[in-house]
């Protein structure tokens, strides 16, 4: 029964899953009954997590563990969940995506990525990684009449599946070549003179990069994060990507901690084109969610130079990071279903014209956003990209930091170009005027953090140093 | 005293700005701002010039010292003065309600915001001078350019968005080098804290890169030639309180960052680079100079002239002699008077005829007898005349110069020639001259507002420049403690190499 409270989140999704499936079925238009319940189980799911933070241990033959880095990212997952369901509410019953099937899918990839981010055995992973990746499908394709919604799902299916086919083949090769599945067993087993693991790694660092959307890795986000109908956009944007960076860690921490040297390399190209293409290619977009896609590209790269290091505190800088991220992003689709006009939720950001008059609150909400996005100090963007930059110095690697923070410089334009448009422009209109309170407490949230971030930094940084991988 | 004085005057604005935030009363909401603003800014200005006077000004190193924990174990909030920073914070203080007075008249539109970003911007000012921490100072430094971007782009003229864009982007670009500096730092002394790496010293051979990555930040934010092309297009655009707090304080942070961290941190880079920094100086006198006297904007002039006078203080703070510095501290002070009170004037000029083009005015010094009585004091003042506070300044900068390189200080003098020629020029093209334009002739002379900022600025200038010994005796020590350590690291130096 002690072996059960490690798997106590996992199993609880599974079982409330199934009994929503029944409602959903067996009751006629049970959107609303269902998203409900949605919602009371990923705050008795955020209990469970909390409530065991710091239990520790392993299950199934050391397939699944269970330690506070898995909890942090499980409930930096909830939490993502919990906001995005939180502001898109509106938009999913105004679009008519108010499907029972929608909430569910949700919950579905939520249960395959905890299953990814707890995962010890390259079979564990691989199940969690496609039972999220399948629910996320159908989800971009989940406007069903909207031709652009369709393609993205489309695209996404198959630029997915064919990484998920590198990374299942890069996942035999290391069977292969190691004898063993198993995450500790291979980092035993592991020589560094293995040439075979050394491809095995590249391969499914080549898959892992596809999900996190890493440059040469990301020709999808772009057109998935546009396609998408929004809600489903402000999904992509923030809670894969979590759990994409935890695996990630994870696989570099133990399977391939001694082929450090080789896969450094990797990620130190990653991160530079991550940071140098999301920067660029940001700068000619007209469509907010597109522009936000090539950002979140830029992040990653940010993040993945946490990763690059190789050391402990690149590792925690990335964490603080990607938790900063999970904030920012939730605030800019927070103020992204308010821009609606007419009745239909726009895009353009030329929409933004001179909003700051008609709408002031939404107007100074993006402008946090934005500057902390580019990482002006005192905002806790800032903190982010200190906290990495710090790690990637540590390293002795200034030319990742040196092209990283001239990147943040070229990235910023395109952030300042959006405050240009809110605050210097003139008023081409004005948007309705929403009253959504969950809506509101998000970007209040978010703003509030991103504001006062400076006046306690420790409070991040304290959690993330205890967090402890093994 | 254990009464955290230095952070209540950082954070006094700010409270100000959150009550102006809140503040809501439908029909005279602009007076209440105006009132709440004024109000913070001038308690503020009280505390400092407390803060002044209980300073001692007879001991060495650091006082009001506070420090915080804040990021887990590696970094400390640190904030402290010396006779240097006191200075600075005070001209932050005095430019603060000078500015709200002067946006009284000029600002029309969304005033309750201006205020805001104003108070806001005062806070990472203060910031700025206060801390000593290099993080601390990195943040506040950076802070700064999001409400001045802000104050550029919302009320500046008809090219504000390029001007903005160029400001944050060319003042961005220079500072993160600098950061990659800092963090780098850390990791050779395992301290931010700038006390601490005053004694831990960091080794020779890194001084000369860390030392060019903080000048990357402080060269474009001085402005140094070449990379001065930003200063022109942001004051032609910003609206005058921006001008002002632009050329008053933002300038003068750069000059403040050579002082404290350049020279205290890397002594030797400092005496290597000396060559570099002259040349730069110097073309940035004379070129500039030049450039000034074709202007036919007005605020191009004076944002060149700036340029020029700021080539002063590089050349005088590198030049490692107590007058040199002491010359740059007080020419940095005066230009901060002189130029607020410049930019003003040319406000005043631009509020009535809404031109900034010399060409538009001629003949009005019957119409505006006192502001062209003003606008004469400040003139001769940014020209150096005797009597004013500009002439402390530049004669004390040459006296150092005159002892390290006669050339170089023969070459500021020209420029010196120059400054006086554009200035004139300007004076008698504006102010004198046959009255021609008749639009001109309606024109109404400076209203109450308008005087006080004014005149209370013209007081001081005329003030310090016959009772320079105030801002000096505040610096002395400091600057005394600033050349001994800079000798003691030369000759330790040198010893080695030996």
């Amino acid at each position: 029964m002690e072996n059960f409270n490690l798997i106590l989140p996992e199993v609880f999704l599974s079982l409330s899953i199934f009994v929503t499936i029944l409602i959903g079925v067996f009751f006629k238009n049970s959107y609303n009954l269902i998203t409900n319940l949605t919602y009371l189980i990923i705050v008795a799911l955020l209990l469970i997590t909390f409530n065991s933070f710091n239990v520790s241990g392993n299950l199934f033959s050391n397939s699944f563990v269970t330690n506070s880095f898995t909890n942090f990212f499980k409930i930096l997952i909830l939490l993502g969940t919990l906001f995005v369901m939180l502001i898109t509410q509106n938009f999913i019953k105004e679009m008519k995506l108010n499907y029972f099937e929608y909430p569910l899918l949700l919950l579905f990839s939520i249960l395959g990525m905890f299953f990814m981010v707890s995962s010890n055995d390259l079979m564990s992973f691989y199940l969690g990684l496609e039972l999220q990746s399948l629910a996320l499908y159908i989800l971009a394709s989940f406007d069903r009449d909207n031709l652009k919604s369709n393609e993205s799902g489309i695209k996404y299916f198959v630029l997915s599946a064919l990484s998920s086919g590198l990374l299942l083949y890069g996942c035999s090769l290391l069977y292969g070549f190691t004898g063993s599945t198993n995450f500790e067993e291979i980092n035993l087993r592991m020589e560094i003179e293995n040439t075979g693991a050394i491809f095995a790694m590249v391969f499914i660092l080549v898959g892992l990069a596809f999900k996190v959307s890493a440059v040469p890795f990301h020709m999808w986000t772009p057109d998935v994060y546009q396609g998408s109908p929004s809600s489903v956009t402000s999904f992509f944007a923030v809670v894969p990507k979590v759990a994409g960076i935890a695996i990630l860690i994870r696989f570099v921490q133990i399977p391939f901690e001694q082929l450090v040297d080789q896969w450094k390399n990797i990620m130190v190209f990653m991160a530079l084109a991550s940071m140098i293409l999301g920067a660029v290619a940001a700068i000619g977009q007209t469509n907010l969610k597109r522009l936000i896609a090539y950002s979140s590209i830029g992040h990653v790269g940010y993040a993945l130079a946490g990763i690059s290091t190789g050391t402990a505190t690149g590792y925690n800088s990335t964490i603080a990071y990607i938790s900063i991220y999970v904030i920012m992003n939730l605030g800019v689709f927070g103020c992204i279903f308010l821009m609606k006009k007419d009745g239909k939720y726009c895009e353009d950001i030329k929409d933004l014209a001179g909003i700051s008059k008609q709408n002031p609150l939404l107007a100074i909400s993006f402008l946090i956003i934005m500057f902390s996005l580019a990482g002006i100090p005192p905002l806790a963007g800032f903190f982010a990209k200190f906290y990495v930059f710090m790690s990637v110095i540590e390293s002795g690697m200034y030319t990742l930091a040196i092209i990283g923070l001239l990147s943040t410089v070229i990235s910023a334009f395109y952030y300042l170009r959006i405050i240009k448009i809110i605050y210097f422009d003139e008023i081409k209109n004005s948007f309705d005027t929403i009253k959504n309170i969950g809506i509101t407490t998000t970007i209040l949230l978010s703003c509030t953090i991103l504001v006062l971030f400076f006046l306690y930094p420790s409070f991040l940084n304290n959690i993330v140093s205890t967090l402890s991988i093994n | 005293m254990n009464f955290p004085i230095l952070s209540s005057i950082t954070l006094l604005p700010v409270i100000g700005a959150l009550f102006i935030l809140f503040s809501k009363s439908e029909k005279n909401q602009n007076r209440n701002a105006i009132n709440l603003s004024l109000f913070s800014s001038i308690v503020n200005l009280f505390l400092t010039i407390f803060l002044w006077y209980s300073f001692d000004k007879s001991v060495e190193g650091f006082q009001f010292v506070e420090e915080q924990n804040w990021i887990s174990g590696f970094i400390k909030f640190k904030f402290g003065i010396d006779g240097i920073s006191i200075l600075f914070i005070v001209l932050t203080a005095f430019i603060t309600p000078v500015c709200i007075i002067s946006c009284i008249n000029s600002v029309k539109t969304r005033l309750k915001e201006f205020l805001i970003a104003i108070l806001i911007l005062e806070t990472f000012m203060i910031g700025v001078f206060c801390s000593l921490d290099l993080v601390v100072f990195y943040i506040f430094f950076e802070a700064g350019l999001i409400p001045m971007f802000l104050i550029i782009g919302i009320w500046g003229g008809p090219k504000r968005v390029y001007a903005a864009f160029k400001f944050f982007l060319f003042t961005l670009l220079g500072s993160v080098l600098m950061l990659v500096a800092i963090i780098s730092i850390y990791w050779i002394t395992g301290t931010t804290d700038i006390t601490q790496i005053f004694e831990i010293k960091i080794p020779v051979k890194y001084q000369y890169i860390l030392w060019l990555a903080f000048f990357s930040s402080f060269a474009v934010k001085m402005p140094m030639w070449p990379v001065h092309t930003w200063l022109p297009d942001a004051h032609v655009e910003a609206p005058t309180a921006g001008s002002v707090i632009l050329a008053a304080i933002l300038l003068k942070m750069a000059g403040y960052g050579f002082l404290r961290f350049s020279i205290g941190m890397f002594p030797i880079a400092s005496e290597y680079f000396i060559p570099l920094i002259f040349t730069l100086s110097i073309i940035a006198i004379i070129y500039t100079s030049l450039v000034a006297l074709m202007q036919e904007d007005m605020k191009k002039l004076i944002a060149y002239s700036s340029v020029a006078h700021m080539g002063f203080v590089t050349l005088g703070i590198f030049t490692f002699t107590p007058q040199g510095i002491e010359g740059s501290i007080f020419q940095m002070i005066s230009h901060g008077l002189i130029s607020a009170a410049l930019f003003l004037c040319v406000g005043v000029l631009y509020d009535r005829v809404q031109s900034r083009l010399i060409s538009s005015y001629g003949g009005i010094v019957n119409i505006l007898p006192k502001l062209s009585l003003v606008f004469a004091i400040f003139m001769l003042g940014a020209l150096g005349l005797p009597g004013t506070s500009g002439f402390v300044g530049e004669i004390l900068i040459l006296l150092g110069a005159f002892q390290k390189s006669f050339l170089v200080a023969i070459l500021a003098s020209i420029g010196i020639i120059f400054g006086a020629a554009y200035m004139l020029w300007l004076y008698k093209r504006v102010i004198f001259g046959k009255l021609e334009k008749i639009e001109l002739k309606e024109l109404k002379d400076l209203n109450l507002s308008e005087g006080i900022v004014l005149f209370s600025l013209a007081v001081l200038v005329l003030f310090f420049g016959f009772y320079p010994n105030l801002i000096l005796d505040t610096a002395h020590i400091s600057v005394e403690e600033l050349i001994k350590n800079y000798e003691q690291a030369i000759i330790l130096n040198q010893s080695m190499v030996k």
